[in-house]
């Protein structure tokens, strides 16, 4: 039996705990915190590679095997999310740990349990369990969204945490209403159960599989369920929002799951299957019409953030194997992307002294060439340019979409694409060309405060560069979600 | 008939809880929230089956009570009473940061 699948859980679990204890020795904890999560990466490569030969690793938890027991279940797609999240973890970390993680006394501990929520909700095959993993996410993000403290931030605060209580409430009446028609929570057994359900619960399945989108289109920023987002990423502290940058990826990745395991589009899930693709283009059209809008560059990122969660939802609806591919290989370009970009916001907003990250005349930058060109870079990659990341991610998803439904979505996703465009280029100008003055108001900051969202956005280039091996890797996840027979025996017939 | 008051229960508790949340007050959002996992907390119980006087394992072709949304209904009631709490906390940390009682934070206009 392989027992680092549930490495990912302990390390965090561990780190968090003893963070607590180490509350009066801060630099200790910080210490803590940074090594746990640099222990992180390692142990998601190794699960990436035994996970990338196309073999399931299914981990029964205390040794009952599915379906009694709850099982942690490692493919293809958890292991690329699980690489995913300790990449952006680390870089994150070592951003915060210049100053912002001394803002509030519990920000390592709530760090490490985040990630604990979202390693988990990746990695477990029970759906009641990933409710409590989804619980222990949003607490952890609760307290990390009001750190740092201060008005704006208590009011995006509580309208996301009211909503996702009552995202919490219906995620449980659905879990409920399955094991009343079902009889099961473990993940392939109802995809078994689902799939031979008498016609007579056929309408209570039907009421699931609504309500289990709606939940984890809260969760992903789904219209017209993102309106919390703007306000609250715009709001956080930089590391923070650079971190939220995966929760949206969580209710995608929750999403992918369901509709392609429990509730085939082409089965059970034929109502998703038919809404999903329209949301997604609405979802983008109002993520471009906010980025225009927006006056400040981190609420134009947190917009971005939206347009992203349409894109990769646009070509998950597809349910395809090109347009879930497409959507695997976009997904960790625009996290990682939209990280850099909020850490950099940061790094101009510290450079302009009271101006911070408005679009409006303020005094030049310090360091004018490095964070311009830095920059330019994520302007590059997020707008979806050739030659990064962002372009053959839209490439791939333009190329997977059947004729009937070119129309909408080529033009959707290249509207969207220019109007990110317009908006970088405008953001860009007013803070790097027209200044006022000529002497810059603050110091420089040292490179170890630049090299975290340059690493970040670097990432376009290596996913560029990569970009083969990548592909050949989303395409080969996006046929093991299509085949989910394989996910189900491995699961049912795993002997402890 | 049992299942007509449970239904009926349900109704009640959640109607109550919409209403409370949508009021867009700090305090009556927070019963309201309460009230609605109140109401989630017994359909998970309910999704059982309601029997009465049954063991709790299966033992043949007896009725049994099924332990696992008991199960489910202990963590669930855990988890909400939790988040309740930091709800409470948050919403007095509002009413102190924002000077209103609105979830918004202002008043609305008149």
């Amino acid at each position: 039996m392989n027992h680092w699948i549930i490495a990912p859980l302990v390390l965090p679990l561990v780190a968090g705990m003893l963070s607590l204890l180490l509350v009066a020795r801060p630099g200790l904890q910080r210490a803590l915190s940074v090594g746990a999560t640099a222990g992180l990466l390692p142990v998601t490569l190794l699960l990436l590679c035994f996970a990338g030969n196309g073999e399931f690793g299914v981990y029964p938890l205390g040794n009952w095997p599915a379906p009694f027991g709850i099982v942690l279940v490692l493919d293809r797609l958890t292991a690329l999310m699980l690489l995913l999240t300790a990449v952006l973890a680390l870089l994150v970390l070592l951003h915060a740990v210049n100053g912002d993680d001394r803002r509030g006394r519990d920000f390592h501990v709530l760090f490490q349990l985040q990630l604990l929520g979202i390693n988990g909700a990746f990695l477990t095959g029970d759906l009641f369990n990933l409710f409590v993993f989804f619980e222990i996410l949003l607490i952890a993000s609760y307290g990390l969204a009001l750190h740092g403290g201060g008005a704006e931030r208590t009011r995006a605060s509580l309208h996301y945490v009211v909503l996702n209580l009552i995202g919490s409430a219906l995620f449980l009446i659905a879990v409920g209403t399955l094991y009343a028609a079902a009889g099961t929570l473990n993940m392939a057994d109802l995809a078994v159960k689902v799939a031979a359900a008498p016609p007579e619960n056929a309408g209570l399945l039907r009421a699931a599989a609504l309500l289990l989108l709606a939940v984890f289109g809260l969760k992903a920023a789904l219209l017209p369920l993102h309106l919390w987002l703007p306000a609250l990423y715009g709001h956080a502290t930089a590391p923070v929002a650079a971190l939220f940058a995966i929760m949206t990826k969580v209710g995608v990745y929750a999403i992918l799951r369901s509709y392609t395991l429990i509730f085939p589009a082409d089965g059970a899930g034929s109502d998703v299957g038919q809404w999903l693709l329209p949301l997604a283009l609405l979802t983008l059209a109002a993520g471009a019409v906010g980025v225009l809008g927006s006056q400040r560059l981190r609420v134009l990122v947190a917009y971005l953030v939206v347009v992203s969660v349409g894109t990769l939802l646009a070509g998950i609806g597809l349910f395809n194997s090109g347009g879930i591919g497409a959507a695997l290989y976009y997904l960790p370009h625009t996290t990682l992307v939209s990280a850099g970009l909020f850490l950099l916001a940061d790094l101009i907003a510290r450079q302009r002294g009271s101006h911070g990250d408005d679009f409006v005349l303020g005094p030049p930058l310090a360091q004018p060439t490095r964070l311009g060109v830095l920059f330019f870079l994520g302007a590059v990659a997020a707008a979806g340019l050739p030659p990064l990341s962002g372009f053959l991610g839209k490439l791939l998803l333009l190329q997977a979409v059947a004729p009937a439904q070119a129309g909408w979505l080529w033009s959707i996703v290249l509207i969207g694409s220019l109007a990110g465009l317009i908006a970088l280029s405008r953001a860009g100008s007013r803070i790097f060309w027209k200044t006022a003055g000529d002497r810059a108001v603050a110091g420089q900051a040292p490179l170890t405060h630049l090299a975290p969202a340059a690493v970040l956005l670097a990432m376009s280039i290596a996913m560029t560069v990569f970009a083969a091996p990548l592909i050949r890797y989303t395409e080969a996840t996006a046929a093991q979600l299509l085949a989910p027979q394989q996910y189900i025996n491995a699961v049912l017939g795993a002997q402890p | 008939m049992m299942e007509a008051v449970a239904a009926l229960t349900l109704a009640v508790l959640v109607t109550c809880g919409v209403y409370l949340v949508l009021r867009a007050r700090t305090f009556p959002v927070v019963l309201g929230l309460s009230l609605l996992s109140y109401a989630v907390n017994l359909f998970l119980f309910f999704t059982g089956r309601l029997v009465t006087g049954a063991p709790p394992l299966a033992g043949g072709s007896a009725p049994v009570a099924d332990p696992i949304p008991q199960a489910l209904v202990l963590t669930a009631i855990v988890i909400g009473f939790g988040m309740t709490a930091f709800v409470v906390i948050l919403a007095l940390r509002a009413r102190g940061e924002l000077g209103s009682d609105h979830v918004d934070g202002r008043e609305e206009e008149r």
